[in-house]
């Protein structure tokens, strides 16, 4: 056989499995959104789906406050996720400590939405602690973060997702650019700071970028944080898409597609920036 | 300090600079916990409810221990045991067919440079990048003509979508630290092709693979949007029940629900660690 044939079929499953699944299913949900479903032999092009799904109420508030979780917790997440990373490196990275900051990463989003309910809702476990101290008397008086219009309670769990990842992503990079440069700057007089700013934090950049890009895409299409601890109005992106697509009415579907298409072309924007951030390393080069 | 630093030329503020970054490894072990702990803090109400029933505001510990959730749990009318099957069998079907289609794969892309790699790498990346409502709702229509909808066989199918990426880009990884040549040595010595693959190739490469086996095993387990959008709530895998006992209101069986949930979590991130570790003890050995 030879080596191109080889290759090929080595290649062949894995390209036809996600060429039909994943880039099949894309496409059929981008017909049916324009009135053509091949499947039905139905061709009747139409945009009505997408002033529908466009002019549903609460749309773009639904739209707003997807893009402010995925901000705020792709933020907070890379931030921490950073100063854990560095912390542990610091610290002589234990194996006990690393795999407990590694334990999130195993957890399922649901369990941790879960959570954070019995935590933070206003008679959770952190309201009784504020009531034994003296701080509240009803559970009323308790800040309001589960179900909050801010989402509060749903950033904090994708932050306690998304952390480990960081961590593990900058970990990674770390490791693979050294100690060499860093101690090069130091023996040449910069400071500690000034070693980690000019030259640590270069190299490993592009690394924690892409991983902070991975989560942002990932908040955008996660259902289940958002229906455990967010408010019924306005309903994050994935939570409305999936109710339309379930209601009553059958001509909400199409129009429930085309809301996901809308985080399905944030995603491939996502994408392409971690492609393009990813060119520069080179863990992911071919070996030979 | 050193006598480098002090020697050196630096900025009027960098005397600040140092104090605040000179973290010592006793504070970053400290931080390092705090951060744990914050990471941890959900998973106590979790313990919590898992042991007890009745616990209401504002008692911050619970009343009394009752381990009737896990009656519960045990017993068939609940559905539950028949959910952890469920669980069990989708995971370890959508892990051993991602490594059957994705491990050649791995190996094309760690191993080889070839014409239309950047597609191929980009088709990998997408589905773990672009959020997946979209192509699972593409697909519903076709999943319901094929009778998939509704089936534990059709959210397998889909939950392919994000094993098989994983499975492909670690074994990728895996493989990029790989020599062929050493096949080919032992091909020369008069190996077959299949003492090759049986003496050479699994050793080498098993502790690498079996990572990738457990990440697709989590993957899979922890899917929540695909199943709910394909399984049509008749495929109630444990994330989906866990949140039907939570909507219930028995927080007492969602608790005991969650720990074995996360169970398999922390089983695999135990056993990578392990497996990692002793790879790299062998590695070393070696003096490779």
């Amino acid at each position: 056989m030879t080596e191109r044939a080889r290759l090929v079929l080595m290649l062949a499953p894995t390209v036809a499995l996600l060429a039909g699944l994943f880039l099949g299913g894309l496409a059929l949900a981008a017909l049916r959104t324009v009135g053509i479903v091949p499947l039905a032999g139905r061709f009747d092009p139409t945009a009505e789906p997408w002033a529908r799904a466009l002019g549903a109420p609460d749309v773009l508030a639904s739209i707003g406050v997807t893009l402010w979780i995925a901000s705020a917790a792709t933020l907070v997440a890379t931030v921490l996720g950073l100063a854990a990373a560095l912390l542990l490196r610091r610290a002589g990275g234990g194996r006990l400590m690393t795999l407990l900051v590694q334990f999130n990463l195993t957890v399922p989003h649901v369990v941790t939405a879960v959570g954070l309910l019995w935590l933070l809702g206003q008679s959770g476990w952190i309201a009784r602690i504020g009531h034994g101290a003296g701080l509240i008397d009803r559970p009323a008086d308790f800040p309001v973060l589960v179900a909050d219009p801010a989402f509060v309670a749903v950033i904090l769990a994708y932050v306690a997702k998304e952390v480990p990842f960081v961590a593990v992503v900058t970990l990674a990079m770390l490791a693979a650019v050294g100690t060499g440069p860093a101690e090069t700057a130091r023996s040449l007089g910069a400071s500690r700071w000034q070693a980690f700013r000019h030259v640590t934090w270069p190299l490993i950049r592009p690394g924690v970028l892409a991983a902070a890009t991975v989560v942002f895409a990932f908040v955008l299409g996660t259902y289940e944080v958002p229906a455990v601890l967010g408010p019924s109005h306005p309903k994050a992106l994935p939570v409305l898409a999936y109710q339309m697509f379930t209601s009553n009415d059958l001509a909400d579907r199409p129009a429930a597609i085309a809301l996901s298409l809308v985080a399905a072309a944030i995603g491939v924007a996502c994408l392409m920036a971690v492609r393009r951030l990813m060119s520069g390393l080179p863990t992911l080069k071919v070996a030979r | 300090m050193s006598a480098v630093d002090l020697a050196a030329t630096k900025p009027a503020d960098v005397a600040a600079r140092t104090g605040r970054t000179g973290i010592r490894a006793r504070t970053a072990r400290i931080a390092t916990g705090a951060l744990i702990a914050l990471l941890l803090l959900p998973f106590v109400p979790v313990l919590l409810w898992s042991v007890t029933r009745g616990w209401f505001y504002p008692a911050i510990l619970p009343p009394a221990l009752d381990l009737a959730a896990w009656g519960v749990v045990g017993s068939p009318e609940s559905g539950i045991p028949a959910a952890v099957l469920r669980s069990v069998g989708i995971a370890l079907g959508a892990t051993v067919l991602s490594m059957l289609i994705g491990v050649p794969a791995g190996r094309a892309l760690g191993l080889h440079a070839f014409p239309g790699r950047r597609w191929v790498e980009a088709l990998v990346l997408a589905p773990l990048v672009v959020p997946p409502l979209a192509v699972a709702m593409g697909l519903h229509a076709v999943f319901l003509r094929l009778g998939l909808a509704g089936t534990a066989t059709g959210v397998m199918i889909v939950h392919l979508i994000p094993t098989l990426p994983y499975v492909v880009l670690v074994s990728a990884s895996v493989f990029s630290r790989f020599d062929p040549r050493v096949e080919d040595q032992a091909r020369t010595l008069g190996a077959s092709r299949l003492q090759v693959l049986r003496h050479v190739t699994v050793p080498m490469l098993a502790p690498g693979l079996a990572v990738a086996a457990l990440f697709a095993f989590l993957v899979s387990w922890s899917q929540y949007g695909l199943t709910l959008l394909v399984g049509g709530g008749q495929v109630p895998t444990m994330p989906l029940i866990l949140n039907q006992y939570v909507t219930a209101g028995r927080s007492d069986v969602a608790a005991a629900i969650a720990l074995l949930t996360v169970l398999p979590g922390l089983v695999a991130l135990v056993l990578s660690a392990r497996i990692l570790a002793r790879a790299s003890r062998r590695d070393g050995e070696g003096g490779r």
